[in-house]
């Protein structure tokens, strides 16, 4: 399974996802350049954090309009495994291929700091955790306040498309406590935590670890249907 | 050319979040009478008139890039024509 980390002008955390996969997962990964038109050849995108285009207009506004956006866009129609954490998952909603937007934290504040999360794992991205399991991620951002109107809200819920919900206290405000949810095709995750920053006991947290974990699994299970 | 000013805010459902905090720092300045509070941006925009109708400009660009319809509306006024 060969994943690409797609680096932006001003992504930040492009390194912490490689080194996650390449690293501790000993996974096939290679950084794709926001000028590059084509995706061929991987089975797994990811769409880091950071600043991209320095926030400029709304966070991840600027990005939907990079060269290596349709080929992005694609690529999850197709149903392939798309992920994106902080301004990645502002990325993925200004694209359109997750509903509702990110708006100012309630607070005002950047805030950073490990916050507990509540696990669906009816996900590709989240099987290796228990259904319900409360893990610690920690977060980083100002814009990070899940909204999306009425409609939008209950439908997610209906689909049970919430995959990661703040537990203890909501950092930022966001509605039904949402951390992270996947498209209704269940193909792509926008989430505002980092699990590439928790991967090694060595470094305090392993809980984000899992998550890259049950993607592999996905992958393999989808290569073993193919090779038959 | 034609000048417009794009004004973009949040949508009335949507919590105003810095509109609210200023809100609480006019009532410490002692201003009881001021309600509400709303933030804000605007964009000024010069549009050349003969290429294309200024309110379908002002429509498109708005709705495809200057607005987030998850979040915001946006309203415009012409500010100058010469």
């Amino acid at each position: 399974m060969k994943f690409a980390v797609i680096v932006f002008p001003g992504s930040n955390c492009d390194i912490d996802l490689y080194e996650a996969l390449k690293t501790v997962c000993h996974a096939d990964v290679e950084y794709v350049s926001h000028k590059k038109t084509s995706l061929a050849g991987f089975d797994a995108v990811m769409v880091p954090g950071g600043f991209s285009y320095g926030d400029y207009l709304r966070c991840g506004a600027i990005a939907r309009f990079a060269n290596i956006m349709p080929a992005l866009i694609e690529f999850a129609k197709a149903g392939k495994p798309v992920f994106g954490t902080c301004n990645g998952f502002q990325i993925l909603t200004e694209a359109g291929l997750l509903p509702g937007a990110l708006k100012q934290n309630d607070s005002l504040k950047f805030v950073c700091k490990t916050v507990a999360l509540e696990v669906n794992n009816q996900t590709l991205f989240t099987s290796e955790y228990k259904d319900g399991e409360i893990i610690q991620l920690p977060i980083a951002h100002a814009d990070g306040s899940y909204y999306a109107d009425e409609d939008t809200l209950a439908k997610l819920e209906a689909n049970n498309q919430v995959v990661f919900r703040y537990h203890d206290e909501n950092p930022n405000g966001s509605l039904n406590n949402i951390a992270g949810i996947v498209n209704e095709q269940g193909n792509v995750l926008g989430m505002m935590p980092h699990p590439e920053r928790a991967v090694e006991a060595l470094l305090g947290n392993e809980d984000g670890l899992r998550l890259f974990k049950s993607i592999l699994k996905h992958g393999q299970q989808t290569e073993a249907v193919v090779n038959g | 050319m034609v000048e417009v000013r794009i004004y973009v805010t949040y949508k009335q459902s949507v919590f105003d979040p810095q509109g609210e905090t200023i809100t609480d720092a006019i009532h410490a300045l002692g201003h009881d009478e001021v309600q509400t509070v709303k933030v804000g941006k605007f964009f000024d925009v010069t549009i050349d008139a003969s290429k294309k109708d200024v309110d379908q400009a002002v429509k498109e660009i708005s709705e495809q890039l200057l607005v987030n319809f998850n979040l915001e509306t946006y309203r415009y006024q012409v500010m100058e024509e010469a």
